[in-house]
């Protein structure tokens, strides 16, 4: 079985965002990176069918020369080799852009099912996989709890979570599914896996070596225009209701219904 | 051209859903500011009856009632978006950032090649240009984006709009449109949908008790669900306390979690690690209730009570019930 997992590197989110002087975009000075954890979850996933079916396990990612780096975490967790679509005239493409570079190094590929997070961290849209889908003439699963994949019968059965409640859903396969965290428990690199992870194939392309007009991707090319970002007003911390509990619950109790004036 | 703002009516069971209404608050707003016709579209299976609450607030509603459309399905409701797509073109779309809308918007996007902002929590007019604001790296910052194609596509989290009164009494005409489905559109198939009934959905919940790793144990969650039935709030727990098994991650508010905006959010036992808060800190208010003065949640509670939450949470139920039966 082909499997084809969409990485992104991102910032690690644990450490405080500042801005640049500008305010345009984030202080990228003091930033770490990790994989998109929900790319994890996905990563996992197509360890795991790789193991009941055999096959490989390809990683595609798209982002500059350190997203090398998720690539070596990836393959170290197991997967068998990875795209590296690098390029600076990729600086700034919006989500839908970035479907687009995936799905036309995507279709240079065999696959038989495509994996990746329901989101990323730091861009927050969940974008990418469904898009993907639509762009390769294929059906999707977003946001997947659960994950079964029959090979035989060529189709994909998976729940995700809806508005109080869960939904099961199946698709035939060649499909995109996205991981939700509940999917799994991704595994640790070993270290053998991260030795042998420094030798395995990275294929690198550009946006000539993919056949895309330059000008169709990166700022120019997305509809998406960024013009500016803050960062959300700091919370000031308010009253610390005194007093021993039976007291300080029944004073709660009143301001919910003075000022909060929710009872 | 007509310029038609279109909204994606969200429902459950034969009901708008609250966040629909916060839609076309904006998406009237938004006509004011750019002109343009404010039209509601509503997808589903024998969902006629809420066509009469759409018409208070618009010039016209399509509706496109199919029985392959009981259940959400991307390929289907695409397929009901690209009949009406083909009939007029809207020049925006406004979805709700739940599951589906968050599911289908890029779908569309990316099959109309428009441009899409998701998970916006505001929308506004800056110098007769319509902007967009949606939070990034797991909540610490805010982009504000504006949108360079001839369609405008955005998902907006629910309880971020204050909801308006509908322009009644409105003669917003009905146009229903005949769609129909061969094998293609209809690759997804669901299986079975389950529901808890009466279960308050978090991300909708006006109120939420929310418990962490302070809770101590999972039998310790029936205090807060006692807590929760007389606020009738809806259950959250930190990433501890779901990673521990106590609670399913369906209940998780956090990065890896959901993100809640609720008016009031009464956290118990939770000390607020960076990745909690992203989850929570739009709350209107903030209650926290935590024996460690030191814990981070408080710097940004509106109210905090330092003690053992064993000890307040039960009075504080016992009060709550007194107070509303008074």
């Amino acid at each position: 079985m082909n499997i084809l997992v969409c990485v992104k590197q991102v910032p690690d989110t644990a450490i405080a965002i500042k801005l640049d002087a500008e305010q345009k975009s984030i202080d990228r000075s003091e930033l770490t990176y990790v994989v998109n954890p929900f790319d994890e979850y996905a990563i996992e996933a197509g360890l795991q069918l790789k193991e009941k079916y055999g096959g490989e396990v390809t990683l595609v990612t798209m982002g500059p020369d350190r997203a090398d780096e998720a690539l070596r975490t990836g393959m170290a967790m197991g997967a068998d080799k990875g795209v590296h679509i690098s390029d600076p005239a990729l600086e700034g493409s919006d989500t839908l852009v970035t479907a687009k570079v995936l799905a036309t190094a995507i279709r240079g590929l065999p696959y038989d099912i495509v994996l990746c997070g329901k989101v990323a961290t730091d861009d927050n849209s969940g974008q990418v996989g469904p898009a993907l889908a639509e762009l390769l003439g294929i059906p999707h699963i977003s946001g997947a709890t659960t994950l079964e994949v029959d090979d035989a019968a060529k189709k994909a059965t998976a729940t995700r979570e809806i508005e109080g409640g869960f939904m099961r859903m199946e698709v035939p396969i060649p499909a995109v599914i996205t991981a939700e965290k509940d999917l799994n428990a991704p595994r640790y690199p070993s270290l053998p896996g991260i030795m042998k992870a420094k030798a395995k194939p990275v294929d690198k392309k550009d946006v000539a070596s993919l056949g895309m007009d330059p000008s169709s991707v990166g700022l120019a090319g997305s509809k998406i225009q960024p013009m500016g970002m803050s960062l959300p007003p700091e919370r000031e911390a308010g009253r610390i209701i005194e007093g021993e509990a039976e007291e300080a619950a029944k004073e709660l109790a009143r301001l919910l219904r003075a000022e909060v004036k929710i009872l | 051209m007509m310029r038609n703002i279109w909204v994606l009516a969200e429902h459950t069971d034969c009901k708008l859903k609250r966040v629909t209404f916060e839609l076309l608050t904006k998406g009237r707003e938004i006509c004011a500011a750019v002109g343009g016709t404010l039209c509601a579209v509503l997808i589903g299976s024998g969902v006629e009856s809420m066509v009469p609450d759409l018409q208070k607030w618009t010039s016209k509603v399509w509706v496109v009632d199919h029985p392959s459309l009981e259940n959400y399905t991307p390929d289907a409701y695409a397929k009901a978006m690209t009949t009406l797509f083909e009939k007029e073109r809207p020049i925006m779309l406004l979805l709700a950032a739940s599951s589906n809308g968050r599911d289908l918007a890029p779908k569309l996007a990316a099959r109309f090649d428009g441009a899409l902002a998701s998970s916006c929590t505001e929308v506004v007019m800056d110098g007769g240009r319509l902007v967009a604001v949606r939070p990034v790296l797991g909540e610490t910052a805010f982009v504000r984006v504006g949108f360079k194609s001839p369609l405008q596509i955005m998902t907006v989290r629910p309880n971020v709009i204050p909801v308006a009164e509908p322009e009644s009494p409105s003669n917003g005409t009905v146009e229903k449109v005949d769609v129909t489905f061969d094998e293609k559109d209809l690759r997804t198939k669901v299986l079975e949908v389950t529901k808890a009934a009466g279960k308050v959905e978090l991300t909708e919940a006006s109120i939420i008790v929310s418990g962490g790793r302070g809770m101590g144990g999972p039998e310790n969650f029936k205090m807060l669900e006692e807590l929760a039935d007389v606020l009738g709030a809806a259950i959250g727990a930190s990433r501890s306390a779901v990673d521990a098994g106590w609670r399913p991650h369906s209940e998780q508010v956090g990065q890896t979690g959901k993100v809640v905006n609720p008016t009031l959010y009464i956290a118990c036992g939770i000390s607020g690690a960076i990745q909690h808060l992203a989850g929570m800190k739009t709350s209107r208010w903030i209650v926290a209730i935590n024996k460690d003065p030191e814990a981070p949640i408080f710097k940004m509670a509106n109210f905090g009570i330092v003690a053992n939450l064993f000890d307040v949470v039960p009075k504080l139920a016992e009060e709550i019930k007194v107070m509303k039966t008074d």
